[in-house]
Parts: C-alpha cells; sequence; structure tokens
C-alpha cells in the first residue's frame, strides 16, 4: 500500500514539476486544431507536420520568438465543427492564435474568438468576407480568399479560351458544406459578367462514391470543370474525370485539392490535372535546409518525416511561418517579448511579407508577397496554376501568380461583410 | 434509339454496378448475421483493414514502423521493394483467418450467450478498435491499390452502342467503368462459391445448421466457436475482395470504412438473412440513387441525393416489409 501510495505522489510530483517547466520555458502558446485521424486524415497528417516541424525548427534555430518558446499543443478535430469548438474551448486560455484548418469550424469560431479577443487565422480558407477587417477584427484569412481563386480559375479558363468564354458551359463539383459552397456566390456573379452557364454538382461527405455526378458530367459535356474538394473526394473525382476521359487540363482544382494524395491514385490518369496554389511546391528552399538540420536530422521530425516537401506539408509551414511571423511583429510593435493574445493581434494585422522578408525567413520565391492591413485581412489575393505530372510524379507551376477578379469580389466582400456586421451590431473601425 | 433512352440505360447499367460493388460490402454483414446473430458493425473496417494489410505487404512496408521507431530511435519503413500480388493476397487472407481467430478468442468468446444488442455494441468497440489498430500498423496515408485489375471507361462498349443512337444525334457510346465490370464477376464468382460450399461440403451443412438454430446444432455436436470463426474468417476474405475493388476505385485511406453505410440499406431492403438478398438488395440500392441523382437531383436546390436516396429506398421498404426483400419472414406466437 505504502509502494502505491509513494509512486502515486512520485507520479503527480513528475507530472506537476514538468508541466511547471514546460509552462516556464513556453511563453507563446499556438494551438493546433489537427486531424491526425478519421476520414480526413491523409490531408490533415501533413499538414500538422508542417506546422509542428516549422515551431521545433524556430524552437531549435533562434530559441523561439524573440526568446519566448513556442508551445503548440495539439487537439484532435477529425475535421468535426462540433469537436473543433470543443478543442478550441479547451484550448482557448492565453492562446496567441487558432487555424481551425476547417471551414466549417471557422464559421462557429468567429463570433466566439470575437467575443474573447482571440485571433482566428484561417489561411486560404474559411468565410471570405473576413477579408474585410473593418467588421472582422479578430479574424485573417490571407493571403488569398475562395473568392479570388474562383475568379482566378475563370481568369485562368478565359485566358485558354482568348478572352471569350460567351455560351461555354463550366461545372463545379463541390464538397456539399460549408466550405465547397463557398465560391458558388461568386461563380453565379462571374458566369453574368461573362455569360458562361454554370452548373452546380454537389457532392455530400465523404465522396467515395461520385458515379452519378461523372455521368451528369458525362452527358452535359462542360467544357472545364472545377472543383472545391477534400480527403477522398478529390481522388475519387480525379479518377472518375479520368475514367469518363474528361480532359484533365480543363479540370481545375482548389487549393485543397491540389496535393500528392489527390492525384496519386489516378496513376497516369491524372496527368495534366490542374490546381491552384498560393506557395511552390518542393523542398529545396532555405527553410527546408533549416528544418532538416535543426529537427529532422536531430530525429525530432514529427509523425515519420515522410510528408518532407509534399503540397500540404509546405502549405504548413507558410501557415506556421506567418503566425511565428505575426508574433515577431506584435513584440516589435509592442516592444515586449512577453505579448498577450491582443498584442498578438495587432501583429497579424502589420504583418508585412515582403519579397526580402520572405527571403530572410527562407521562404525566398516559396509565395507571392503580401501584407495585412487595418481593413485588409485576405493578403494580397495572388494564387497560381501548378498541374500535375504524373510521369515525374509532382507539380509544376505552369503561370505567374495572378489576381482574380477583384472588382467583383470586393464587392461581394462588402456586401456580404456589411450583412454580417448588420446582423451583429458591429461598428466598422479602420476609418 | 433515342438520346435519352440509351442514357436511361447507361444510368440503370451504372446503377446496377454501382449496386454490385454495395453488395460485396453487405455479403460480409449477411454471413455473419445468419450463422452467429451478430449484426457486424466492423465489417467495412474490415475492408479497410484488408486494404491496408494488403498494400502494405505489396509496398514491404514494417507494420507498427513509426510506434517501433519512436519506442526504439530505429528509422525502419519498408522491409524490401515489393510482394507479387498472389503472395500478397494469400497473406493478406492469411492475416483475416488470424484476425478472426483473435476476435473469437478475445471478443465472442466472452459474450456467449448475451444479448444481439450487446453483441452488436461490442462490434462497434471492434470497429473502432481495428481502425486504430490499422492505423498504428500501416499509417493513415492515402495508398495507392494496383492487383492488376483494370479500371477506366470500357472503349469495347462505347464502341458498341455509338452505333445505336440515330443517325445525326449527339451521342458518343455507353461508359461503364471496367472496374465495376470486374467486381460484377467477382461477385458472381463469389455467391455460386459460397452456395457451393454451403450445398455441397460438410463444413458448409454444419454452417447452415448453426445458423437454422444453435442449440439444435449444438445437440448433434457441431462446434459453435469453430464455425463462428470460420464465418468470420470468410467474411474478413470478403472484406478483402471488397477493400480490393473499393481501393483501387479510390485509394486505401480510411474513409474506406465508411462503404459499411452503403451496405445498410441493402441489406434492409434484400434481408440479413439472405445471401441473394444482399445481391439484390444492392442491386435496387445501387439503381434507386443512381436514377435520383441524375433524373430528380436537378429538381433540388442542395442535389447530392446519391448519398441519402438509398436512405429513403430502405425507410420505405421497411414500413412494409420490415423483414426486407428475402429475409425470414417475422412470425410471431402468442
Amino acid at each position: 500500500m505504502r509502494i502505491k501510495q509513494l509512486l502515486i505522489g512520485i507520479t503527480a510530483s513528475v507530472i506537476a514539476v514538468s508541466s511547471y517547466v514546460e509552462m516556464a520555458i513556453a511563453d507563446l502558446k499556438f494551438p493546433m486544431l489537427v486531424y491526425r485521424t478519421g476520414a480526413y486524415a491523409p490531408n490533415g497528417i501533413p499538414n500538422a507536420d508542417g506546422f509542428v516541424d516549422y515551431y521545433k525548427m524556430i524552437n531549435a534555430r533562434d530559441g523561439g520568438i524573440g526568446g519566448e518558446k513556442i508551445l503548440h499543443p495539439e487537439c484532435e478535430t477529425g475535421y468535426k465543427t462540433q469537436v473543433g469548438v470543443e478543442c478550441y474551448e479547451k484550448n482557448k486560455k492565453d492562446a496567441m492564435v487558432f487555424q481551425p484548418m476547417s471551414t466549417g469550424i471557422t464559421y462557429q469560431l468567429i463570433p466566439k474568438a470575437t467575443a474573447d479577443g482571440v485571433t482566428v487565422y484561417s489561411t486560404g480558407y474559411g468565410r471570405t468576407s473576413a477579408a474585410n477587417g473593418k467588421v472582422f477584427k479578430w479574424i485573417f484569412n490571407a493571403p488569398v480568399t475562395y473568392w479570388d481563386g474562383a475568379s482566378i480559375a475563370v481568369r485562368h479558363i478565359l485566358k485558354n479560351n482568348f478572352g471569350n468564354i460567351k455560351g461555354k458551359k463550366i461545372a463545379l463539383v463541390y464538397h456539399n458544406s460549408a466550405y465547397g459552397k463557398e465560391p458558388i456566390r461568386t461563380l453565379q456573379v462571374l458566369s453574368k459578367k461573362h455569360g458562361f452557364k454554370l452548373m452546380l454538382l454537389p457532392v455530400d461527405h465523404p465522396g467515395q462514391e461520385q458515379k452519378a455526378t461523372w455521368l451528369k458530367i458525362r452527358k452535359a459535356r462542360p467544357d472545364n470543370v472545377l472543383m472545391w474538394g477534400w480527403g477522398v473526394m478529390n481522388q475519387v473525382a480525379v479518377k472518375s474525370a479520368a475514367s469518363i476521359k474528361f480532359p484533365m487540363d480543363k479540370f481545375i482544382g482548389i487549393w485543397w485539392s491540389g496535393s500528392e494524395n489527390d492525384v496519386l491514385p489516378a496513376g497516369q490518369g491524372a496527368h495534366g490535372y490542374k490546381a491552384l496554389t498560393f506557395n511552390a511546391p518542393g523542398d529545396n528552399y532555405q527553410v527546408h535546409k533549416d528544418i532538416k538540420k535543426y529537427v529532422h536530422d536531430k530525429g525530432q521530425a514529427s509523425g515519420d518525416g515522410s510528408h518532407f516537401g509534399t503540397v500540404l506539408y509546405n502549405r504548413g509551414l507558410f501557415q506556421a511561418m506567418v503566425q511565428v511571423e505575426a508574433a515577431t511583429v506584435a513584440q516589435k510593435i509592442h516592444g515586449t517579448s512577453k505579448i498577450t493574445p491582443a498584442m498578438y493581434r495587432d501583429g497579424m494585422e502589420n504583418v508585412n511579407l515582403s519579397a526580402k522578408r520572405l527571403e530572410e525567413l527562407g521562404f525566398k520565391d516559396f509565395a507571392p508577397p503580401f501584407k495585412n492591413s487595418c481593413e485588409n485581412h485576405g493578403g494580397s489575393g495572388l494564387a497560381a496554376v501548378q498541374q500535375w505530372d504524373a510521369k515525374a510524379k509532382k507539380w509544376n507551376l505552369i503561370t505567374e501568380y495572378m489576381y482574380g477578379d477583384s472588382d467583383v469580389v470586393q464587392k461581394l466582400i462588402a456586401e456580404d461583410s456589411s450583412k454580417y456586421a448588420a446582423e451583429q451590431k458591429i461598428a466598422e473601425r479602420c476609418n | 434509339m433515342s438520346v435519352e433512352l440509351l442514357n436511361f440505360i447507361e444510368t440503370v447499367l451504372n446503377g446496377l454496378m454501382s449496386g454490385v460493388m454495395y453488395s460485396l460490402v453487405a455479403l460480409g454483414f449477411v454471413l455473419i448475421f445468419k450463422a452467429s446473430g451478430v449484426f457486424n458493425f466492423a465489417q467495412g473496417v474490415f475492408a479497410l483493414f484488408a486494404a491496408l494489410t494488403l498494400v502494405g505487404y505489396q509496398t514491404g512496408q514494417v507494420p507498427f514502423a513509426h510506434l517501433i521507431n519512436e519506442l526504439f530511435g530505429t528509422n525502419y519503413h519498408n522491409w524490401y521493394a515489393s510482394m507479387p500480388n498472389f503472395l500478397a493476397i494469400f497473406l493478406t487472407m492469411v492475416t483475416m483467418i488470424a484476425l478472426a481467430w483473435i476476435i473469437e478468442r478475445l471478443v465472442l468468446k466472452h459474450l456467449v450467450n448475451q444479448d444481439p444488442i450487446i453483441l452488436f455494441m461490442a462490434t462497434i468497440g471492434l470497429a473502432f478498435a481495428l481502425e486504430g489498430v490499422g492505423d498504428l500498423m500501416w499509417g493513415s496515408d492515402v495508398k495507392v491499390l494496383d492487383v492488376g485489375i483494370p479500371s477506366g471507361g470500357s472503349i469495347w462498349l462505347e464502341e458498341a452502342t455509338i452505333g445505336l443512337a440515330a443517325e445525326g444525334s449527339d451521342y458518343y457510346g455507353m461508359y461503364v467503368d471496367v472496374l465495376n465490370i470486374w467486381a460484377t464477376v467477382i461477385a458472381v464468382i463469389l455467391v455460386v462459391s459460397l452456395a457451393l460450399f454451403s450445398q455441397y461440403t460438410k463444413t458448409g451443412r454444419a454452417l447452415r445448421a448453426v445458423a437454422d438454430d444453435h442449440q439444435a446444432a449444438l445437440s448433434v455436436g457441431i462446434s459453435l466457436r469453430s464455425i463462428w470463426i470460420l464465418v468470420w474468417a470468410i467474411s474478413g476474405f470478403i472484406a478483402m475482395v471488397a477493400g480490393i475493388m473499393w481501393g483501387t476505385e479510390s485509394g486505401v485511406q480510411f474513409s474506406l470504412s465508411l462503404i459499411a453505410l452503403k451496405a445498410l440499406p441493402v441489406l434492409i431492403l434484400g434481408g440479413f438473412t439472405s445471401i441473394p438478398g444482399a445481391i439484390i438488395g444492392g442491386l435496387l440500392i445501387g439503381v434507386g440513387e443512381k436514377l435520383a441523382e441524375i433524373y430528380i437531383g436537378g429538381y433540388f436546390e442542395t442535389g447530392a441525393l446519391e448519398n441519402w436516396f438509398a436512405y429513403v429506398m430502405a425507410l420505405v421498404f421497411l414500413l412494409f416489409r420490415p423483414q426486407g426483400l428475402f429475409g425470414d419472414k417475422i412470425i410471431e406466437r402468442v
């Protein structure tokens, strides 16, 4: 009995001391909402690994941010909105920023985080109109929004059709969720503007069975297909498109439908498939070298290290880098390394990732420069088109980074955000 | 023939083919339910586990590599480059038989004579546990499964049917995926083999005896436990076939376990105790959902009928024929 009590006592003391030590050295808390299990794990894991490796590298190479170590507790959401909200509630105390990694979770967190004074950063996803910083003080979605993405895809199609797509048919195959429905409004406006016919084809979670959708496409023969998919939906869609012999260079996915996972199961059939992106593919950037040196070579890679340099891993690096940079900016603005969540928000709003700064951070030519401001939380709005080379098994950038139709997008953002402001009785700021 | 009629036939044909894929999953449920009265919620995870194991053997992946490396600081991932398909399939079959034995030893043996709901709950637990073990063993990456089954639209069918449309009409042949044709052939072979096995072998007859009446089977000296292991092993084999078909179509990934949900309406329609019922139920569900999506889907703003229409059909059937088309008639004696 005594031995048992002694053991319990020792265990409790060790836990208490270790958590004290951890809290003492890890001053900046960046909670991670991840999905390493469930149907969407194949996408969630490389992305989360990118985040963790970057944080570990900053802690090892720079001793943290301005001397403050990064603490990055993980909370498993399984890509479930309700669980994501619970993760937020559990981890919100002293949290600098939340990256929900799900548009559904982001929508739920917008009012909560606004009330709690916690920054939410939904990198290239979430509620598009959150780009309007005048209304959404605590929410950021830089560097590019779904509405930019929709208009960039249409712009790419326009370019390939000598500027005229009147009478053409464009189909949108989308995940039947808040995420998948985001581009619909923009595409409807663009279809009126350019005279193309829009076909909407929803696919229910998880998207394992899409035969009827692709039979419809085969019959309707759209000139182009756009896709807002995630998880298995992407793989089945790419494979189905190849199976009905839809020309793959006329099939364009959003940046969440353009990872190696999405195309490899289709083999050679996926050759030529396109997807938008706001960061470059590959593993030969300075940041990769640093991660290799300070993390992987020391046997501390997140997971088995096999996702290094993949599309979603690189996106995780980019997302983590912006979050760390926001903390650095906040420390400069407020003249202290021990920043509060409110100070962090100021940092995020003043992030200025110029080409020079990106190079300093090891991200030269990895992504286009962007800056946030009080009015603009949506970044540059730039994205490029990448194309899958099935023989070499790699993505290649085939266009420059380009803007979408800002006339259309900005108008829609203003409409949607002012509607939200009226509903929530939010007074516009930055005036 | 008009293009509309040809398109309708194409939809029906594709529905039938999809239905066969659902039937492959439903068959495993029926076998276990017939022999042991257990509704095996883990059947979808069986398919996932079998497919993961098959790819693991094919590619020489070290099982539990992540765990081993984490614990011992090693860096093992693969122990050979590749394995021939037939050997990988054989080893997967052996693994599924071993799994059936483990389940009987660790779970079923301890739950004999318990209420069906207890056994059902146990299979829910089994599903989650097996999914976790699969993740630990083989990782959660999307895996490419290629056992040499061709896939893609059938060019032969396209060319054979292109001339059926009226002259001058805008039609370019009928579409059916070759993978689905293979699935149909394999399903037919499976059902015929199962029928022959249960009709003409001693073990098969014992299996039918257990399915008819546990007590009576025990009284004539049939070992219930051996039959259970056998049935779970056969359903593991069927799960492997389903896993190969579905995994070839979408890559092997954890959402594969959700195909079990597609089998539920099939079982409601066909009955939980009938092998032909699982096939006919699958075909009806496949055709029903494809026709609904293509011909009614446009009237719904949100669309995506394909996923839930099967449950509407199942619900209607439940109201009028709760035992399903081929299920044992429900007789209540006062």
